[in-house]
C-alpha cells in the first residue's frame, strides 16, 4: 500500500511537468485564478490528508497482531480530548477552506465582469468584446454583434481584451469550455447564461462542449485563436470581405443536425438573431418568449390563449430541423370554441384579459423585441387570434 | 444504425423488425448469453433443481435467502456493467489519430448510459440492500424483517427492473442520454425511440422494490430490536443501515415523481421539462439531484458500518468513539439533503448560491473525517489481524482518503468550473464508489460469507483478487485524474490529441487488472465451494466477532434465534462471551414463522410485462398486465394461509445438532 500511495502522488506531478496540463497551466487570467484556488484548496487539505495517510500505514504496521511488543488496550474506546481534536482539526480546515470558497466564488463568478487583465495589469478603457454563442446540434455558432460577423466552430478574439460571452442553445444542454481561458458554463435552450474571460497570450487553444448533448457531441470542438488587436481587426475585415449572410432563414438551415462541421464564417448577421434564438422565435409565426412573458405579466390572454399553442410550440415533437413532427408540419391547435356565438358568450362571461384591453404595443420585458429596434415607437399589436394562420385551419 | 420504423400496430405497438439491433457486437453477445442461458436451463432441468429453486429460494420470505439472492443479482449485473466499462476503455484506446474506434455514436452513447445505470441501480443498490437484508435482523436479534412477504416482493421488483434494462440490449435500444437522462435530450423530441422509455420503466419497476425494502428495513430496525437493545446499543452497521433506509424512504419518492413527470412529458405531451410552453429542464436537474445526492450516501453509509465492524473485530478492540460515529452518521444523513446543487455549479446559479452549496458539501467532510479518525484510533493499540476483510478495509482507508480530498476540491466552485464534467470528476466518483462501496462490499463478503454458508473463503484467491483490484483501480483511475487536469472531458467518443493516448492506454491496463480481480474473485468463490470441507467453520464465530449474528450457527437456522437474546450493552456478543454465558437450552416453544409465497414473483413478472408493454406502446398488454397486478394483489390480501409454526421437536433437533457442533469445535 505504501508504494501505491507514493506512485499515486508522484505520478501526476511528474506527468504535469512533462505534458500540457491546460487546467494547471492556463494562459488566461481567469483560468489561472481558478487554478490557484485549486492549488490552495489542495494544499489546505494536504495538511490533514498526509498525516492521516501516514497514520493509517503506521498504525496498520505497528499494531499488526504479530507485533507483541506493541501496546494492546482492548477496552480503550473513548477519549474526550482525542475526539475533540478529531472533530476540531477537520472543522478548522473546512472553516478556512469555506472562507476561501466564499470569497473565491464571488470573485470568480462567471457573471462578474473582469476586474483586471492579468496579475499586475489593470483594465484599459476598452469595453469587453461581446460574443454571442449558440450551441447547435452539433457545432458552435459565434456571433460578434459589434462587428456584425459570425463564425461556426472557430473563435477569434484579441488578447488582453476582456471577452463577455452570452450563451444559449438551440436544442439541448451543452457546456461551453475553453480550458486555457476560463471555466465552463452551461448553454441552455430558451435561456441565456454569461461567461467572462480573457486571453493573455496569443495562440490557438482547444475549446469544446463539455456536457454530453447527443450523437455528434464528440465533434463539438473548435479552436479559440487569441490574436493581437491589429490582427483581430484584420481578421474582421477579411471576414467581412469573405461574404456569406446569416439571416433567420440561413440560421434555420444551419441549426439542422450535422456532425464534425468545419469552420466557416459569415460576413453579415441579422442583428436580432441571437435575441430570437434565446426567445425561441427564429421561425416565422412564433411568439417570442419575451413577448409571451410580457403578455402574462399584463394578465394573460385568458381563454384566447388556447389558440396560441402552435405559435408557442418549439421542439416538443421532434429534434430541431431533424424530422417531421408526429402530427405533421401543418399547425395543429385549437381553432375556436364550438360556434362563434358560444365563443363570444364564453369570452364575455370571463374577465376581460388586460392584454386585449391595453392597446399599447406588447414588448418583451427587459429584452429587445426581436426584429425591431428598441427605439421604434410603434410596434404592431401582437395578434392573439392570428389572422395569418386562419387560412390553414 | 438502420432506419427505425416508428409506425405502430395495435397488436405489437411500435415493436417491429427494426427493433433488432444492427450491431454484430450485440449479436455475438446475444449468442453467448443464449448459449449460457440454455446451458443453465438445461442443467437445472437435468438435475431437477426447478422445484428446489422455486420452493427454497424464489418464493422464500427468509431475509437471509433474499439477502443472498440480492447479492447474486448484483454479481451478475456487475459482469454486465463491467463489460460496458471494458468496451468504453477499449474505444478510448482505439479512437485516436482520425480513427473512429470500433463503436459508433449510437452504440457508444448507450454503453456509457447503461454502465452508469447498471452500476448504481443494479449492482451497488442490490449489493447494499442484500447486505442489509441479511445482517440487520441477525444483528438486532430478530427472526425476520417486519414484512417478510414485502421483502420477497421488493427483491423481485428489483429483478424486474434489471430484466427490463437487460432486454433493451437485444430488443430496441437503451437510452443515449447519460445515466440521469437530463431533458431536453431525454424528451420525446430528442430521444424519439424506446431508449429513454426502457430507462424510465426499468427504474420505476426497480424503484418500487427499493422504496418498499427501505420502509421494511426501517420498520424492522425501529420495531424489532431485541429487548435491551436501545438505539445507542445498536451495532454500527445497523445504525448506518437505519440512516440509509431513512434516506431511501425520503429520497426515492423524489426519483419516482421526477421520472413520472418525464414520463408524462414523453407519453402525454405535458410540458414539465420541455423547452417550450413554460417547461424547464433545470427543474428536472434539480429534482433528480435532490434524489441523486442522498443516493450516494445510501450507497456508502452501510459500508461505513461494515468498515466499523471489521476494524473493531480484526483489531480485537471496541470501536473507538461509538457515540461520535453515530452522530457523524446522522450528521451525514441530514447534510446529504443540503448539497445537491454542487452537481451543477456551472449552470450559473449565482455566486452566493454556489458558495452556499460548496460550503455545505465541505462540511460533510468533517463527520466523514471524524469517522476515518475513529477507525484509525480503533486500530491504535489493537492487535490487528490482516485477514481479507481487514486488508480491504485498509485499502479502503487509503483510497477513500484521496477520493474524499478530490471531492472537496470539486466542491470549491471556482475549481469545479475547470474540473466539472472532466475525467477528473469521473476519476473522483469512481475513487469513492469503487474505493468505498465496492471495497466495502468485498470486505463484507469475505467477512460474512462463513456466516451465510458455514465455510470461509479461500485466502489465496482472495489475495490475488485483492491485489489485482487495488492495483488495477489505481492504474485505471489515476490516469483519468491526470487527463482531467489536461482538460479532457467525459463521454467523448473520439480523440484527436495523440499526447493523450498513453494515459488512456495505462487506464486500459488498469481495467484489465480489475478484470483479473473480478475473475479471481469468481475463482475464489468456486475454489471455496469446492474445498468447503476443509474451510468449514463449525463455531459460527470464525473471526471472534462482537455482534449478535456471530452467536448463531453458520448458516443460522431459519428462525435465527431459538430464544430472543437479551442485550445489556454495546458489542452484545463480546459481552456474552466474556461473561461466559451459555446458550439457553430451556424448553423450546413452537416458533411462529411466515410462510413462503409465489405472489412476489407473479406480481413482479406482471410489472415487468407491463413495463415492457409501456416501452413499446402495446397498450392492451399494458392495461391487461396492470389489471393483473391489481387482481393478484387483492387476491393475495385474502390469502390467510401465510404463517406456520416450527414444531418444538424440530427446534429441539436443530438446537441439539448445534450443541454437538459446538462441542466438536471445543474438542
Amino acid at each position: 500500500m505504501q508504494t501505491l500511495k507514493r506512485i499515486a502522488w508522484v505520478a501526476p506531478l511528474l506527468s504535469l511537468a512533462a505534458c500540457k496540463a491546460e487546467v494547471l497551466a492556463p494562459t488566461g487570467d481567469i483560468a489561472a485564478q481558478q487554478r490557484d484556488m485549486l492549488v490552495w484548496a489542495t494544499a489546505l487539505m494536504l495538511i490533514i490528508i498526509i498525516p492521516v495517510m501516514a497514520m493509517i500505514v503506521w498504525f496498520a504496521f505497528r499494531y499488526r497482531a504479530s507485533n507483541r511488543r506493541a501496546a494492546y488496550a482492548p477496552d480503550w474506546s473513548h477519549s474526550t480530548k482525542l475526539e475533540l481534536v478529531i472533530w476540531a482539526i477537520p472543522l478548522l480546515i473546512i472553516v478556512s477552506l469555506g472562507a476561501l470558497t466564499w470569497v473565491g466564488t464571488h470573485h470568480l463568478d462567471p457573471y462578474r465582469p473582469i476586474q483586471r487583465l492579468s496579475e499586475g495589469q489593470a483594465l484599459g478603457d476598452e469595453t469587453p468584446l461581446v460574443v454571442q454563442v449558440v450551441a447547435l446540434d452539433w457545432k458552435w455558432l459565434f456571433i460578434y454583434p459589434e462587428e456584425g460577423v459570425a463564425t461556426v466552430n472557430d473563435l477569434v478574439v484579441p488578447v488582453d481584451r476582456p471577452v463577455e460571452f452570452r450563451l444559449t442553445s438551440s436544442s439541448v444542454m451543452n457546456a461551453f469550455y475553453i480550458p486555457s481561458m476560463a471555466g465552463m458554463i452551461y448553454s441552455m435552450p430558451g435561456m441565456e447564461t454569461k461567461l467572462h474571460g480573457v486571453f493573455n497570450t496569443p495562440g490557438s487553444y482547444q475549446g469544446m462542449s463539455s456536457h454530453y448533448s447527443g450523437a455528434g457531441f464528440s465533434g463539438m470542438r473548435f479552436k479559440a485563436h487569441a490574436v493581437a488587436a491589429a490582427d483581430y481587426d484584420q481578421w474582421v475585415t477579411e471576414t467581412r470581405a469573405a461574404g456569406g449572410q446569416l439571416g433567420r432563414a440561413e440560421y434555420l438551415e444551419l441549426e439542422k443536425p450535422s456532425e464534425n462541421v468545419p469552420p466557416r464564417t459569415f460576413a453579415e448577421v441579422d442583428g436580432q438573431l441571437f435575441a430570437r434564438v434565446v426567445n425561441m422565435c427564429v421561425e416565422d409565426g412564433k411568439i417570442c418568449m419575451a413577448e409571451m412573458m410580457e403578455i402574462d405579466r399584463n394578465g394573460g390572454t385568458d381563454l384566447a390563449g388556447t389558440m396560441n399553442v402552435h405559435a408557442l410550440t418549439y421542439d416538443r415533437e421532434a429534434r430541431r430541423g431533424a424530422r417531421e413532427p408526429a402530427l405533421g408540419w401543418a399547425p395543429f391547435f385549437v381553432s375556436g370554441f364550438c360556434t362563434p356565438e358560444d365563443e363570444l358568450l364564453m369570452l364575455s362571461t370571463r374577465k376581460t384579459a388586460s392584454a386585449q384591453r391595453d392597446p399599447a404595443p406588447l414588448r418583451g420585458h427587459a429584452l429587445p423585441m426581436p426584429g425591431q429596434s428598441r427605439s421604434t415607437a410603434s410596434l404592431p399589436l401582437l395578434s392573439l387570434m392570428p389572422g395569418r394562420d386562419a387560412g390553414k385551419l | 444504425m438502420a432506419t427505425i420504423d416508428y409506425s405502430t400496430t395495435f397488436l405489437f405497438g411500435r415493436l417491429n423488425l427494426s427493433a433488432i439491433p444492427q450491431e454484430p457486437i450485440v449479436w455475438a453477445t446475444f449468442a453467448v448469453v443464449a448459449v449460457i442461458g440454455i446451458a443453465v436451463l438445461a442443467a437445472l432441468t437435468r438435475y431437477r433443481l426447478w422445484g428446489y429453486l422455486w420452493h427454497e429460494w424464489f418464493t422464500s420470505v427468509d431475509h437471509k435467502k433474499i439477502g443472498i439472492m440480492y447479492m447474486v443479482l448484483a454479481l451478475i449485473m456487475l459482469l454486465r456493467g463491467f463489460a460496458d466499462a471494458v468496451m468504453m476503455r477499449l474505444q478510448s484506446v482505439l479512437a485516436f489519430g482520425g480513427s473512429e474506434g470500433y463503436l459508433n455514436a449510437h452504440h457508444y452513447d448507450q454503453i456509457f448510459t447503461a454502465h452508469g445505470v447498471i452500476m448504481i441501480f443494479f449492482v451497488a443498490m442490490p449489493f447494499v440492500t442484500g447486505l442489509m437484508n441479511y445482517l440487520v435482523p441477525l444483528q438486532i436479534g430478530a427472526r425476520d424483517v417486519s414484512f417478510p412477504f414485502l421483502n420477497n416482493f421488493s427483491f423481485w421488483m428489483t429483478v424486474g427492473g434489471a430484466v427490463i434494462v437487460m432486454a433493451s440490449l437485444f430488443i430496441g435500444e437503451f437510452a443515449q442520454t447519460g445515466w440521469l437522462a437530463f431533458p431536453p435530450l431525454s424528451g420525446i423530441g430528442y430521444s424519439p425511440w424506446v431508449g429513454v422509455d426502457y430507462y424510465i420503466w426499468g427504474l420505476q419497476v426497480a424503484g418500487v422494490g427499493t422504496t418498499l425494502s427501505g420502509i421494511n428495513l426501517l420498520v424492522t430496525i425501529i420495531k424489532m430490536r431485541a429487548p435491551g437493545m436501545t438505539y445507542m446499543r445498536l451495532p454500527v452497521f445497523t445504525w448506518t443501515a437505519l440512516c440509509t433506509n431513512v434516506l431511501i424512504v425520503a429520497s426515492f419518492p423524489v426519483l419516482t415523481v421526477t421520472l413520472v413527470l418525464l414520463t408524462l412529458d414523453r407519453y402525454l405531451g405535458t410540458s414539465f421539462f420541455t423547452n417550450d410552453l413554460g417547461g424547464n429542464s433545470m427543474l428536472y436537474i434539480n429534482l433528480i439531484w435532490i434524489w441523486g445526492h442522498p443516493e450516494v450516501y445510501i450507497l456508502i453509509l452501510p459500508l461505513f458500518g461494515v468498515f466499523s465492524e471489521v476494524t473493531a473485530t480484526f483489531s480485537g478492540k471496541r470501536l473507538f468513539g461509538y457515540t461520535s460515529m453515530v452522530y457523524a452518521t446522522v450528521c451525514i444523513t441530514v447534510l446529504s439533503y443540503l448539497v445537491w446543487l454542487h452537481h451543477f455549479f456551472t449552470m450559473g446559479s449565482g455566486a452566493s448560491v454556489n458558495a452556499f452549496f460548496g460550503i455545505t458539501t465541505m462540511i460533510i467532510s468533517v463527520p466523514t473525517g471524524a469517522k476515518l479518525f475513529n477507525w484509525l484510533f480503533t486500530m491504535y493499540r489493537g492487535r490487528i489481524r490482516f485477514e481479507l476483510p481487514m486488508m480491504w478495509t485498509v485499502a479502503f482507508m487509503l483510497t477513500f482518503t484521496v477520493g474524499g480530498m478530490t471531492g472537496v476540491l470539486l466542491a470549491v466552485p471556482p475549481a469545479d468550473f475547470v474540473l466539472h464534467n472532466s475525467l477528473f470528476l469521473v476519476a473522483h466518483f469512481h475513487n469513492v464508489i469503487i474505493g468505498g462501496v465496492l471495497f466495502g462490499l468485498f470486505a463484507a463478503i469475505n467477512y460474512w460469507w462463513p456466516k451465510a454458508f458455514g465455510f470461509k473463503l479461500d485466502v489465496f484467491w482472495g489475495k490475488v483478487s485483492f491485489w489485482l483490484w487495488v492495483v488495477g483501480f489505481w492504474f485505471a483511475f489515476m490516469p483519468l485524474y491526470i487527463l482531467g487536469l489536461m482538460g479532457v472531458t467525459r463521454r467523448l467518443r473520439v480523440f484527436d490529441d495523440p499526447d493523450l493516448w498513453i494515459w488512456f492506454a495505462l487506464s486500459g491496463l488498469g481495467v484489465l487488472m480489475v478484470a483479473g480481480g473480478i475473475g479471481a474473485m469468481l475463482v475464489q468463490f468456486g475454489v471455496s465451494i469446492w474445498k468447503r470441507e476443509e474451510l468449514t467453520d463449525h463455531s459460527g464465530d470464525p473471526w471472534d466477532g462482537r455482534t449478535l449474528e456471530w452467536a448463531t450457527s453458520s448458516p443460522p437456522p431459519a428462525y435465527n434465534f431459538a430464544f430472543t437474546p437479551v442485550v445489556h450493552g454495546l458489542d452484545a456478543w463480546t459481552d456474552m462471551k466474556r461473561d461466559g454465558q451459555t446458550r439457553p437450552r430451556a424448553p423450546h416453544l413452537p416458533i411462529h414463522m411466515p410462510k413462503n409465497t409465489g405472489t412476489g414473483v407473479i406480481l413482479s413478472a406482471l410489472a415487468t410485462i407491463c413495463g415492457f408493454a409501456l416501452v413499446w406502446y402495446i397498450w392492451w398488454l399494458a392495461a391487461l398486465s396492470f389489471l393483473g397486478i391489481i387482481v393478484v394483489a387483492i387476491a393475495h390480501s385474502f390469502n390467510y394461509d401465510r404463517d406456520y409454526h416450527i414444531p418444538v421437536d424440530e427446534v429441539d433437533r436443530t438446537e441439539a445438532a448445534r450443541d454437538r457442533q459446538l462441542a466438536a469445535t471445543k474438542a
